[in-house]
Protein backbone atom coordinates (compact mmCIF):
# COMPACT_ATOMS: atom_id res chain seq x y z
CA UNK A 1 0.00 0.00 0.00
CA UNK A 2 1.86 2.88 -0.75
CA UNK A 3 1.34 6.47 1.40
CA UNK A 4 -1.33 8.87 0.57
CA UNK A 5 -0.49 12.66 1.28
CA UNK A 6 -2.21 14.40 3.64
CA UNK A 7 -2.35 18.37 3.84
CA UNK A 8 -3.75 19.21 7.61
CA UNK A 9 -3.99 23.45 7.15
CA UNK A 10 -3.56 25.71 10.20
CA UNK A 11 -5.30 28.87 10.52
CA UNK A 12 -4.49 31.42 13.50
CA UNK A 13 -6.37 29.75 16.51
CA UNK A 14 -6.89 26.33 15.10
CA UNK A 15 -5.90 23.65 17.89
CA UNK A 16 -6.84 20.27 16.75
CA UNK A 17 -4.34 20.34 13.54
CA UNK A 18 -2.02 18.61 16.10
CA UNK A 19 -4.03 15.68 16.61
CA UNK A 20 -4.87 15.32 13.15
CA UNK A 21 -1.61 15.53 12.24
CA UNK A 22 -0.36 12.76 15.02
CA UNK A 23 -3.33 10.60 13.75
CA UNK A 24 -1.87 10.05 10.04
CA UNK A 25 1.35 10.71 10.49
CA UNK A 26 2.38 8.45 13.34
CA UNK A 27 -0.46 6.24 13.89
CA UNK A 28 -1.38 5.49 10.37
CA UNK A 29 2.28 5.86 9.29
CA UNK A 30 1.40 8.11 6.00
CA UNK A 31 3.23 11.32 4.22
CA UNK A 32 1.80 14.41 5.99
CA UNK A 33 2.37 17.92 6.26
CA UNK A 34 1.09 21.32 7.96
CA UNK A 35 -0.03 23.71 5.55
CA UNK A 36 0.02 27.40 6.63
CA UNK A 37 -3.18 29.68 5.94
CA UNK A 38 -1.01 31.94 3.80
CA UNK A 39 0.75 29.48 1.35
CA UNK A 40 -1.03 29.73 -2.05
CA UNK A 41 -0.74 26.40 -3.16
CA UNK A 42 -1.37 22.43 -1.49
CA UNK A 43 0.86 21.24 -3.91
CA UNK A 44 0.60 17.45 -4.69
CA UNK A 45 -1.38 16.27 -1.30
CA UNK A 46 -4.55 13.88 -2.26
CA UNK A 47 -5.89 14.76 1.00
CA UNK A 48 -6.88 18.10 2.69
CA UNK A 49 -7.91 18.58 6.02
CA UNK A 50 -9.06 21.24 7.29
CA UNK A 51 -8.91 21.03 11.42
CA UNK A 52 -10.85 22.00 14.28
CA UNK A 53 -10.36 25.10 16.54
CA UNK A 54 -11.08 28.51 16.69
CA UNK A 55 -10.04 29.84 13.66
CA UNK A 56 -9.77 33.85 13.71
CA UNK A 57 -11.26 33.41 16.91
CA UNK A 58 -14.36 32.95 14.89
CA UNK A 59 -15.09 36.70 14.94
CA UNK A 60 -17.74 37.93 13.43
CA UNK A 61 -18.96 34.31 12.54
CA UNK A 62 -17.53 30.36 12.41
CA UNK A 63 -14.98 30.09 9.69
CA UNK A 64 -16.06 33.25 7.98
CA UNK A 65 -12.87 34.70 7.68
CA UNK A 66 -10.63 31.55 7.63
CA UNK A 67 -13.03 30.89 4.06
CA UNK A 68 -11.33 33.54 2.82
CA UNK A 69 -7.58 33.01 3.68
CA UNK A 70 -5.30 32.60 0.71
CA UNK A 71 -4.72 28.75 1.07
CA UNK A 72 -8.53 28.36 0.87
CA UNK A 73 -8.85 29.70 -2.92
CA UNK A 74 -6.28 26.21 -3.68
CA UNK A 75 -8.49 23.88 -1.57
CA UNK A 76 -11.58 25.05 -3.14
CA UNK A 77 -10.13 24.68 -7.16
CA UNK A 78 -9.03 20.85 -5.34
CA UNK A 79 -12.10 20.04 -4.04
CA UNK A 80 -13.91 21.06 -6.95
CA UNK A 81 -11.68 19.03 -9.24
CA UNK A 82 -12.81 16.05 -7.13
CA UNK A 83 -10.19 16.16 -4.51
CA UNK A 84 -10.60 14.67 -1.12
CA UNK A 85 -11.12 17.73 1.60
CA UNK A 86 -12.12 16.75 5.33
CA UNK A 87 -13.38 19.60 7.47
CA UNK A 88 -13.39 18.58 10.73
CA UNK A 89 -15.65 20.81 13.41
CA UNK A 90 -14.19 23.95 12.76
CA UNK A 91 -13.31 22.70 9.67
CA UNK A 92 -16.97 21.66 9.02
CA UNK A 93 -17.72 25.35 10.00
CA UNK A 94 -14.85 26.86 7.44
CA UNK A 95 -16.06 24.34 4.04
CA UNK A 96 -19.66 25.75 4.88
CA UNK A 97 -18.87 28.63 4.74
CA UNK A 98 -16.58 28.02 2.18
CA UNK A 99 -19.32 26.72 -0.69
CA UNK A 100 -18.10 23.55 -0.46
CA UNK A 101 -20.95 22.15 1.14
CA UNK A 102 -24.51 23.56 1.84
CA UNK A 103 -26.09 25.09 5.29
CA UNK A 104 -24.73 25.82 8.67
CA UNK A 105 -23.71 25.46 11.68
CA UNK A 106 -25.40 27.72 14.12
CA UNK A 107 -25.38 28.44 17.87
CA UNK A 108 -25.85 25.36 19.77
CA UNK A 109 -29.45 25.26 21.06
CA UNK A 110 -28.51 24.98 24.83
CA UNK A 111 -25.90 28.15 24.13
CA UNK A 112 -23.62 25.58 26.30
CA UNK A 113 -20.12 24.51 24.84
CA UNK A 114 -20.81 20.60 23.96
CA UNK A 115 -17.70 18.71 25.29
CA UNK A 116 -18.59 15.08 25.72
CA UNK A 117 -18.28 11.68 23.65
CA UNK A 118 -21.75 10.72 21.55
CA UNK A 119 -22.78 8.12 20.04
CA UNK A 120 -23.06 8.31 15.86
CA UNK A 121 -25.06 5.99 13.89
CA UNK A 122 -23.66 5.52 10.51
CA UNK A 123 -25.90 6.62 8.12
CA UNK A 124 -23.87 6.07 4.59
CA UNK A 125 -21.18 3.11 4.56
CA UNK A 126 -21.14 3.34 0.81
CA UNK A 127 -18.44 6.41 0.67
CA UNK A 128 -14.48 6.79 0.62
CA UNK A 129 -15.03 8.28 4.40
CA UNK A 130 -16.47 4.87 5.99
CA UNK A 131 -16.05 2.01 3.75
CA UNK A 132 -14.06 0.56 6.47
CA UNK A 133 -17.49 -0.20 8.80
CA UNK A 134 -18.79 -2.61 6.06
CA UNK A 135 -16.19 -4.19 5.90
CA UNK A 136 -13.58 -5.89 8.60
CA UNK A 137 -14.77 -3.70 11.10
CA UNK A 138 -18.75 -3.62 10.58
CA UNK A 139 -20.24 -1.16 12.98
CA UNK A 140 -23.23 0.48 12.75
CA UNK A 141 -22.88 3.28 15.51
CA UNK A 142 -19.54 4.72 17.08
CA UNK A 143 -18.68 6.98 19.37
CA UNK A 144 -16.59 10.40 19.07
CA UNK A 145 -15.95 12.96 21.06
CA UNK A 146 -17.27 16.77 20.03
CA UNK A 147 -16.29 20.09 21.54
CA UNK A 148 -17.93 23.16 20.35
CA UNK A 149 -20.47 26.23 20.33
CA UNK A 150 -21.50 26.12 16.91
CA UNK A 151 -22.63 22.75 15.99
CA UNK A 152 -26.29 23.18 15.35
CA UNK A 153 -26.91 21.94 11.81
CA UNK A 154 -29.18 23.99 9.48
CA UNK A 155 -30.48 24.13 5.97
CA UNK A 156 -33.38 25.07 4.10
CA UNK A 157 -36.41 21.88 3.79
CA UNK A 158 -35.33 21.29 -0.04
CA UNK A 159 -31.66 21.27 0.54
CA UNK A 160 -32.35 18.77 3.84
CA UNK A 161 -34.62 16.83 0.96
CA UNK A 162 -31.46 16.57 -1.28
CA UNK A 163 -29.54 15.72 1.64
CA UNK A 164 -31.51 12.80 2.53
CA UNK A 165 -32.42 11.48 -1.42
CA UNK A 166 -28.69 11.42 -2.24
CA UNK A 167 -26.92 9.92 0.71
CA UNK A 168 -25.23 12.42 1.59
CA UNK A 169 -26.10 12.43 5.62
CA UNK A 170 -22.71 10.22 6.54
CA UNK A 171 -23.24 10.75 10.31
CA UNK A 172 -26.53 11.53 12.03
CA UNK A 173 -26.07 11.14 16.57
CA UNK A 174 -28.43 9.06 18.11
CA UNK A 175 -31.66 9.78 19.30
CA UNK A 176 -31.55 11.57 22.83
CA UNK A 177 -27.68 12.18 22.34
CA UNK A 178 -27.99 15.31 19.81
CA UNK A 179 -25.64 17.58 21.99
CA UNK A 180 -26.56 20.71 19.93
CA UNK A 181 -29.91 20.99 18.02
CA UNK A 182 -28.84 20.20 14.99
CA UNK A 183 -31.39 19.47 12.93
CA UNK A 184 -32.63 15.74 11.92
CA UNK A 185 -29.43 14.90 14.13
CA UNK A 186 -27.40 15.34 11.32
CA UNK A 187 -23.05 15.57 12.73
CA UNK A 188 -21.96 14.53 9.24
CA UNK A 189 -22.57 14.92 5.50
CA UNK A 190 -20.97 15.08 2.17
CA UNK A 191 -21.04 16.68 -0.96
CA UNK A 192 -23.09 15.36 -3.92
CA UNK A 193 -20.21 14.11 -5.59
CA UNK A 194 -19.01 12.42 -1.95
CA UNK A 195 -15.40 13.85 -1.91
CA UNK A 196 -16.03 16.61 0.78
CA UNK A 197 -16.77 15.52 3.81
CA UNK A 198 -18.08 17.77 7.08
CA UNK A 199 -17.97 16.48 10.60
CA UNK A 200 -18.90 18.02 13.76
CA UNK A 201 -17.23 15.33 15.82
CA UNK A 202 -13.77 14.22 15.95
CA UNK A 203 -12.28 11.52 14.73
CA UNK A 204 -8.67 12.67 15.21
CA UNK A 205 -9.13 12.52 18.64
CA UNK A 206 -10.02 8.72 18.57
CA UNK A 207 -7.93 7.19 16.78
CA UNK A 208 -5.78 5.41 19.57
CA UNK A 209 -7.01 3.47 22.25
CA UNK A 210 -4.84 5.21 24.72
CA UNK A 211 -7.15 8.66 24.11
CA UNK A 212 -10.41 5.82 24.77
CA UNK A 213 -11.00 4.26 21.86
CA UNK A 214 -10.28 4.35 18.04
CA UNK A 215 -13.68 4.18 16.30
CA UNK A 216 -12.42 7.47 14.57
CA UNK A 217 -9.52 6.09 12.83
CA UNK A 218 -11.30 3.56 10.00
CA UNK A 219 -13.07 7.26 8.64
CA UNK A 220 -8.83 7.86 7.92
CA UNK A 221 -8.07 4.31 6.61
CA UNK A 222 -11.09 4.65 4.93
CA UNK A 223 -9.83 7.40 3.06
CA UNK A 224 -6.33 5.65 2.34
CA UNK A 225 -7.70 2.68 1.33
CA UNK A 226 -10.04 4.66 -1.30
CA UNK A 227 -6.71 5.95 -2.95
CA UNK A 228 -5.02 2.52 -3.45
CA UNK B 1 -16.16 59.71 2.42
CA UNK B 2 -19.06 57.71 3.49
CA UNK B 3 -19.82 55.90 6.22
CA UNK B 4 -21.95 52.51 6.33
CA UNK B 5 -24.12 51.17 9.15
CA UNK B 6 -24.90 47.45 8.81
CA UNK B 7 -27.26 45.57 10.63
CA UNK B 8 -26.89 42.11 10.28
CA UNK B 9 -29.96 39.33 11.65
CA UNK B 10 -30.60 35.88 12.71
CA UNK B 11 -33.36 35.22 9.42
CA UNK B 12 -36.92 35.49 11.10
CA UNK B 13 -37.41 31.83 10.38
CA UNK B 14 -34.07 30.59 12.58
CA UNK B 15 -34.79 30.41 16.13
CA UNK B 16 -32.30 32.64 18.14
CA UNK B 17 -31.96 30.79 21.55
CA UNK B 18 -29.50 33.63 22.92
CA UNK B 19 -32.35 36.28 22.40
CA UNK B 20 -34.52 33.73 24.21
CA UNK B 21 -32.62 33.85 27.35
CA UNK B 22 -32.51 37.59 27.12
CA UNK B 23 -35.79 37.54 26.87
CA UNK B 24 -36.03 35.30 30.01
CA UNK B 25 -33.60 37.73 31.65
CA UNK B 26 -35.95 40.92 30.87
CA UNK B 27 -38.88 39.28 31.70
CA UNK B 28 -37.65 38.07 35.30
CA UNK B 29 -37.54 41.95 35.91
CA UNK B 30 -40.69 42.35 35.55
CA UNK B 31 -41.18 43.40 31.74
CA UNK B 32 -44.26 41.09 31.07
CA UNK B 33 -44.98 43.23 27.98
CA UNK B 34 -41.92 42.45 25.81
CA UNK B 35 -42.84 40.07 23.17
CA UNK B 36 -39.70 39.25 21.26
CA UNK B 37 -35.85 39.73 21.64
CA UNK B 38 -33.93 39.22 18.79
CA UNK B 39 -30.20 39.46 19.16
CA UNK B 40 -28.04 40.56 15.58
CA UNK B 41 -24.59 42.33 15.01
CA UNK B 42 -23.58 46.12 14.37
CA UNK B 43 -21.03 46.98 11.68
CA UNK B 44 -19.80 50.35 10.90
CA UNK B 45 -17.68 50.81 7.73
CA UNK B 46 -15.60 53.72 6.39
CA UNK B 47 -15.63 54.04 2.75
CA UNK B 48 -13.82 55.90 0.23
CA UNK B 49 -16.27 56.10 -2.95
CA UNK B 50 -17.04 58.86 -5.39
CA UNK B 51 -21.13 58.84 -4.64
CA UNK B 52 -23.46 57.40 -2.38
CA UNK B 53 -24.55 55.10 -5.45
CA UNK B 54 -21.53 53.34 -5.50
CA UNK B 55 -20.67 53.41 -1.74
CA UNK B 56 -24.05 51.16 -1.60
CA UNK B 57 -22.83 48.70 -3.98
CA UNK B 58 -19.66 48.24 -2.23
CA UNK B 59 -21.53 47.83 1.39
CA UNK B 60 -24.07 45.41 -0.31
CA UNK B 61 -20.85 43.40 -1.99
CA UNK B 62 -19.17 43.40 1.45
CA UNK B 63 -22.55 42.39 3.00
CA UNK B 64 -23.04 39.75 0.64
CA UNK B 65 -19.93 38.07 0.44
CA UNK B 66 -18.39 38.16 4.15
CA UNK B 67 -20.63 40.20 6.66
CA UNK B 68 -23.72 38.09 6.48
CA UNK B 69 -24.23 34.38 5.68
CA UNK B 70 -27.59 34.24 3.86
CA UNK B 71 -28.40 30.73 4.89
CA UNK B 72 -29.00 31.87 8.42
CA UNK B 73 -29.11 35.85 8.36
CA UNK B 74 -30.20 39.24 6.56
CA UNK B 75 -28.58 42.46 6.25
CA UNK B 76 -29.79 46.26 6.20
CA UNK B 77 -27.86 49.07 5.66
CA UNK B 78 -27.67 52.84 5.66
CA UNK B 79 -25.12 54.68 3.69
CA UNK B 80 -24.39 58.27 5.29
CA UNK B 81 -22.56 60.71 3.12
CA UNK B 82 -19.78 62.18 6.28
CA UNK B 83 -19.14 65.22 4.80
CA UNK B 84 -23.31 66.36 4.28
CA UNK B 85 -26.26 65.19 4.46
CA UNK B 86 -27.79 61.38 5.08
CA UNK B 87 -28.02 59.98 1.08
Amino acid sequence: MSKAKFGVVVFPGSNCDHDAYNTLKHILNQDTEFLWHKDSSIGDKNVIIIPGGFSFGDYLRCGAIARFSNIMKDVVRFANNGGIVMGICNGFQIVCEAGLLPGTLLRNASLKFACKNVSLNIENKKTIFTSKYIGEVKKDQISLPVAHGDGNYFCDGDTLKELDDNGQVVFRYEDGDNPNGALDNIAGIMNKKGNVLGMMPHPERNSEDIVGGHDGRYIFESVIQSLN
Amino acid sequence: MYSAKIKVTLRKSILDPQGKAVEHSIQSLGYKNILDTRIGKYIELKINASNDTEAKKITDEVCSKLLANPVMEDYEFEVINVNGAKQ
